[in-house]
């Protein structure tokens, strides 16, 4: 690898953004307990890549890539590239209808459990399965006597 | 003078060219745009089954789109059998700035497999989700259902690696939504679905950041053009790290062995016909994309030598095939053992991948088929047992092969298909699989894969014993199943069998593809392997 300069630092600072947002949302996923705080998680991770992307079609001293009516392109100009903003508009697409989908969800989840904290749930859920532990699981304890 | 000449014949050839274009276009017809069609129908029929309103009309688009989608797929891969590929231009725009559709034996077959299952499911799911999701729900239950069909034919169709991100949460979303309906019989399917949407919208993420990183490197999105750049970037460090995106992304929407934690949750408390659908085809398509990219987009070479993968994935395929199934040993639920027995079989496939050789590439190619009629067939018997019994629980099922004798009969053989027993499509597979294993040489992995058998053996004889070998319970609805549910499940059971006794289609149709994905890479030594 190669010695760490300050250019290196500064040439890449999208990409240090970009890590650390992705990292930050990322962790709040694993670590927050509140089913909506998840989702702000998921969502700055999400933004995360589209910022990775958008800076991805940056070229240096590029202009908007609209092209004259005329159709007469004059090559001298230099664009920047569309293609990854138009993809991060279809990701943004999909984030939304995720978001939206992931709160209803919590919406539901909040009904019949009365909580959106991980941990009450995770309670909850083990209670329910101890008892069907209970309830069924000595079947093969019988087939042994 | 000649300048003028010059530009004429170029105008003219100009104007030929578009006239040729033209006419290619209309001699293309409705035949032509089947690559296309075969998505389209399903993802549009979907919205129009809501719109309509009328309950009634619901199941006739439903399955209609279904079984469309059925006739394009089998008319596709008797297209690409004889190994050549379909490149499909959507809207006229040519790759690799278009997005290219381009189908070969590999996802032909892949689609033949999603859209026979729906096929199937459809009119089984029709008693089923009666049951089990309240009437109002209906409707919306196979728009979805048409939405994830048409998500996985989609995330095979295409050739364009943005495109399959999209179809890949088409497909998704749908199937969360479909999961979380299970919540009419036990709340935890909403908490299962929550979260398996975090880890697969984590995966798909994983994956469109390495699908940036290849964009970034090589500025094509085509997957063909992909595979043609990244060959002449050997130590490419972005693309290093693109592909390890790429696994670890895949490998969540897979359930790759440590990343499989949604999958048991998720198939247990979903609807039975959701569970059914779900084994069947979405991690199916999943490893479908781990091959295309292993393979096609970064090359067996690249995958194998550079990155080491078959000391990746082997140990995690192994795991899977032993934690797994021991898992599945001590389940008190007939659904969630199931659960955990595809994630033993997701192993199965990972080996065939881990030991790059044709012989074993085709057998996953084929237990991606096998395997998935095999489950289909125990997720729909499972199913039939919900709607007579009131649950999965073993304790539910006691006794209930003399109750219900034809569905009982069809999850015995859904078991033995599962163990690989000789005259069963699990057979064939697994015999490719050990096959390829010792034109290796490793034996021992041979061994493994029979003692991993010998773990099935155990939990399918668990069921079998609960079912046939007990006293039947006297509060269960003792009759037999319906026939709209009876007929499909028998149509898997006895396709089990005929796969596994005729086995040259499925074993052709996978050597096909598994020869055009190994193409160019036939004898790769792997550094480092017992046996060289």
């Amino acid at each position: 690898m190669q010695g760490v300069s300050w250019e290196y630092l500064v040439g890449h600072a999208n990409y240090w953004l970009f890590v650390t947002l992705m990292m930050t949302g990322l962790y709040i996923v694993v670590a927050r307990g509140n089913f909506v705080k998840k989702i702000i998680g998921l969502n700055i991770f999400q933004s995360a890549v589209i910022m990775l992307y958008i800076s991805m079609g940056k070229v240096e001293g590029g202009t908007a890539p609209i092209f004259p009516l005329d159709g007469e392109i004059d090559p001298a100009i230099t664009y920047t590239n569309p293609l990854p903003h138009v993809l991060m508009l279809t990701a943004i697409v999909v984030g939304i209808a995720t978001t939206s989908l992931a709160l209803a969800l919590i919406v539901r989840i909040r009904e019949e459990y009365g909580t959106i904290e991980e941990q009450d749930i995770w309670e909850a859920e083990q209670e329910i399965s101890a008892r069907e532990r209970r309830q069924y699981g000595e079947v093969f304890g019988e087939a042994g006597k | 003078m000649s300048g003028q000449a010059a530009g004429d014949a170029l105008a003219g050839h100009a104007a030929g060219a578009a006239e040729a274009a033209a006419a290619a276009e209309r001699a293309l017809g409705l035949a032509g745009h089947l690559p296309v069609l075969v998505v389209l129908v399903p993802f549009l029929a979907a919205p129009l089954a809501v719109l309509l309103g009328a309950r009634r009309l619901t199941w006739p688009i439903t399955f209609a789109a279904a079984l469309f989608s059925l006739a394009a797929a089998l008319s596709l891969l008797s297209g690409v059998l004889g190994g050549d590929a379909i490149s499909y231009h959507i809207g006229g725009w040519a790759p690799p700035l278009g997005i290219e559709y381009r189908i070969d034996a590999a996802n032909a077959f892949v689609m033949v497999i999603v859209s026979a299952i729906a096929v199937a499911i459809l009119p089984y799911a029709r008693a089923s989700i009666a049951a089990e999701i309240p009437a109002r729900q209906h409707v919306l239950f196979h728009a979805l259902f048409l939405l994830a069909l048409a998500g996985l034919l989609g995330v095979a169709a295409t050739g364009d690696a943005f495109n399959l991100f999209v179809f890949l949460e088409i497909s998704s979303l749908a199937t969360y939504v479909l999961v979380a309906m299970g919540a009419y019989r036990d709340k935890r399917a909403l908490t299962t679905a929550f979260s398996y949407l975090l880890m697969g919208t984590t995966g798909a993420t994983f994956f469109v950041i390495g699908i940036g990183f290849l964009y970034m490197s090589t500025g094509t999105l085509n997957m063909a053009d992909l595979a043609q750049i990244i060959a002449q970037q050997p130590g490419n460090r972005t693309i290093h790290a693109g592909f390890a995106f790429i696994i670890v992304g895949m490998g969540l929407k897979v359930a790759m062995y440590p990343l499989h934690l949604w999958l048991p949750g998720a198939y247990t408390y979903a609807p039975s016909a959701v569970s059914a659908f779900l084994a069947a085809t979405a991690t199916k398509v999943a490893v479908y994309v781990l091959l295309r990219f292993l393979f096609t987009v970064f090359g067996p070479q690249y995958t194998f030598e550079a990155a080491e993968l078959t000391w990746v994935i082997l140990p995690l395929a192994l795991l899977a095939m032993f934690a797994a199934s021991f898992i599945a040993i001590f389940q008190v639920n007939f659904k969630k053992m199931l659960a955990y027995s595809s994630i033993a079989q997701i192993g199965y496939m990972l080996l065939g991948i881990a030991m790059l050789s044709q012989t074993a590439l085709s057998g996953t190619i084929v237990h991606l088929f096998n395997h998935a009629i095999t489950k289909a067939t125990l997720f729909m018997v499972i199913g039939a047992y919900v709607l007579r019994a009131g649950g999965a629980f073993y304790r539910d099922i006691e006794g209930i092969g003399r109750v219900m004798p034809w569905t009982s009969a069809a999850g015995v053989i859904g078991g033995l298909s599962l163990i690989g027993v000789p005259g069963t499509a699990g057979f064939v597979s697994k015999w490719l699989l050990v096959q390829g294993a010792l034109e290796k040489g490793w034996w021992w992995m041979a061994l493994l894969v029979v003692a991993s058998s010998l773990l099935a053996v155990v939990y399918v004889w668990k069921g079998i014993e609960t079912a046939y070998l007990r006293a039947p319970r006297d509060d269960v609805d003792r009759r037999e199943a319906p026939l709209t549910m009876l007929v499909p499940i028998w149509i898997m059971a006895l396709s089990t069998i005929w796969f596994g006794l005729s086995a040259e289609w499925t074993v052709g149709a996978a050597g096909t593809a598994a020869e055009a994905l190994m193409s160019g890479a036939s004898e790769l030594p792997i550094s480092g392997g017992a046996g060289h």
